[in-house]
């Protein structure tokens, strides 16, 4: 069980409050967990990464365990604290705009 | 008793405004999905309570919502716009070739029978089109066939914002594009071409070229569909053969230049505009907030200004953000971009505000409900 805390527009957009979980076969890859969310909750597909080209978002980060993940392929697997549930992925909507 | 219903989308999020026939108490429902970019929203004429909304985000990108009960509630539809085949190129701002790419939905226009068939316009400029109530769109790729390699972005993007249905012939479909012009199939959509001639841009020396006009909205009664209105970057134009040739009608306008245009609901011949200073002062002439209107389908304009701030405005009004009612008498809506949405109930000689202090409004839709 992986555990996401998504940003408060997608936890709206989902109809979720609080951070969500999906199941992913291991290993937990980036995107494997951004793949479960979406099959989770439709609502969020084309909002986290682009529908067509399949890249994050530019104002899209992704954080685990104090590390900056945004910039990694979606085969990096995510650390074993977030594969094992007692650390969270957190999506984060950067801080822009007005 | 009759009433009205105004879809009102803002910068930062949707409201639906109602009020009686009466048309001077409106209450005010929302923000809907506040804090997102709800570009425009517009019911079904087949069913008025089948509403679509463009809401959009620079974190988050496209979204598309639907609600079937008047906007009470809303289901995420499909975003998913994939321009069919080859995408080719446009012409970019520096003019130099650029991809297509797509960046979001300026306006959707549902069929006027079928409430599960709706079009939508994209930036960069496409048609697309559902036959299931939003669940998935199809480009209809033979618009960007029509010399789509000249077309080029304005200022506001390369977005194809206005999309007016012929109510007479089901197969005639006009479109208008930032900056190319406007667009008309006679087949559904099959083949397109240009219908821009006799328009004048200073920026466009040859009297002969077919596309790079900045068009900015086009109008048409249903009871005169072969009469399209036009409000260009500069001037409002006129046309009385579905297209085919345009004459100039900004008459005694205090400026040609602004964004919105539209037809009384049961005079075809009147017309409003709201006039603005010009393309580098984005505001009403003298800080006077008025709507020109013209009951001669041109040339000869009246301002009208009773209710409207007279002193000190500085407001723009977007291209979609004005719409009108089909009551008797009809009303006339407009919001701006400092947040204040008015409405006429008596085409235009009296405006109240309805709302004062909203986002920066980007689109009214006005729905006159049995």
């Amino acid at each position: 069980m992986i555990r996401v805390i998504l940003p408060y527009h997608l936890r709206n957009l989902a109809q979720v409050s609080g951070e969500v979980t999906v199941h992913v076969r291991p290993p937990a890859t980036l995107g494997a967990v951004v793949d479960a969310l979406e099959t989770s909750f439709p609502a969020l597909r084309g909002t986290i990464r682009d529908r067509t080209t399949g890249k994050r978002r530019p104002f899209v980060r992704f954080y685990a365990c104090a590390e900056d993940f945004s910039n990694e392929s979606p085969e990096t697997q995510l650390p074993p604290e977030v594969e094992s549930g007692r650390e969270p992925l957190l999506i984060i909507g950067a801080i822009a705009g007005g | 008793m009759s009433s009205v219903r105004l879809l009102v989308g803002t910068r930062k999020g949707a409201f639906i405004i109602t009020s009686d026939g009466k048309r001077e108490d409106w209450k005010i429902d929302g923000p809907h999905f506040g804090g997102w970019e709800m570009y425009h929203l517009k019911g079904s004429p087949a069913d008025p309570d089948r509403i679509y909304a463009s809401q959009s985000s620079s974190w988050f990108g496209q979204l598309v919502q639907r609600s079937n009960d008047g906007g009470r509630t809303w289901e995420t539809m499909d975003n998913h716009f994939v321009y069919d085949g080859e995408t080719g190129t446009h012409l970019y701002y520096d003019n130099t070739p650029h991809p297509w790419e797509f960046k979001r939905i300026w306006h959707f226009e549902p069929s006027l029978r079928d409430p599960d068939v709706v079009y939508a316009g994209a930036e960069d400029a496409a048609l697309f089109r559902s036959s299931d109530g939003g669940k998935s769109w199809q480009e209809i790729p033979a618009l960007r066939a029509a010399q789509g390699e000249k077309w080029q972005p304005g200022a506001g993007g390369m977005g194809l914002h206005t999309i007016v249905l012929d109510p007479s012939n089901p197969n005639r479909l006009f479109v208008a594009i930032s900056a190319a012009g406007v667009f008309r199939t006679d087949d559904a959509g099959g083949t397109w071409r240009p219908v821009n001639r006799g328009l004048k841009s200073d920026y466009l020396p040859d009297p002969e070229v077919e596309v790079g006009f900045c068009v900015h909205r086009i109008a048409m009664h249903p009871s005169r569909p072969g009469t399209l209105f036009m409000q260009l970057h500069w001037d409002v134009n006129r046309s009385d053969d579905g297209g085919e040739h345009w004459h100039e009608v900004s008459g005694n306008l205090p400026s040609d230049f602004g964004f919105p245009i539209d037809v009384h609901a049961h005079e075809p011949d009147t017309i409003y505009v709201v006039p603005i200073l010009s393309d580098s002062e984005h505001y009403p002439p003298e800080g006077k907030l008025r709507v020109y209107r013209s009951r001669t389908g041109g040339n000869e304009w009246e301002p009208l200004t009773n209710g409207l701030p007279q002193s000190h405005c500085y407001v723009n009004v977007l291209r979609d953000a004005m719409s009108v009612d089909s009551l008797d008498p009809g009303g006339v809506y407009f919001g701006t971009t400092g947040g204040q949405v008015y409405g006429s109930p008596n085409g235009g000689d009296r405006w109240v505000t309805i709302a004062r202090d909203l986002p920066p409004v980007l689109s009214v839709e006005a729905q006159t409900l049995p």
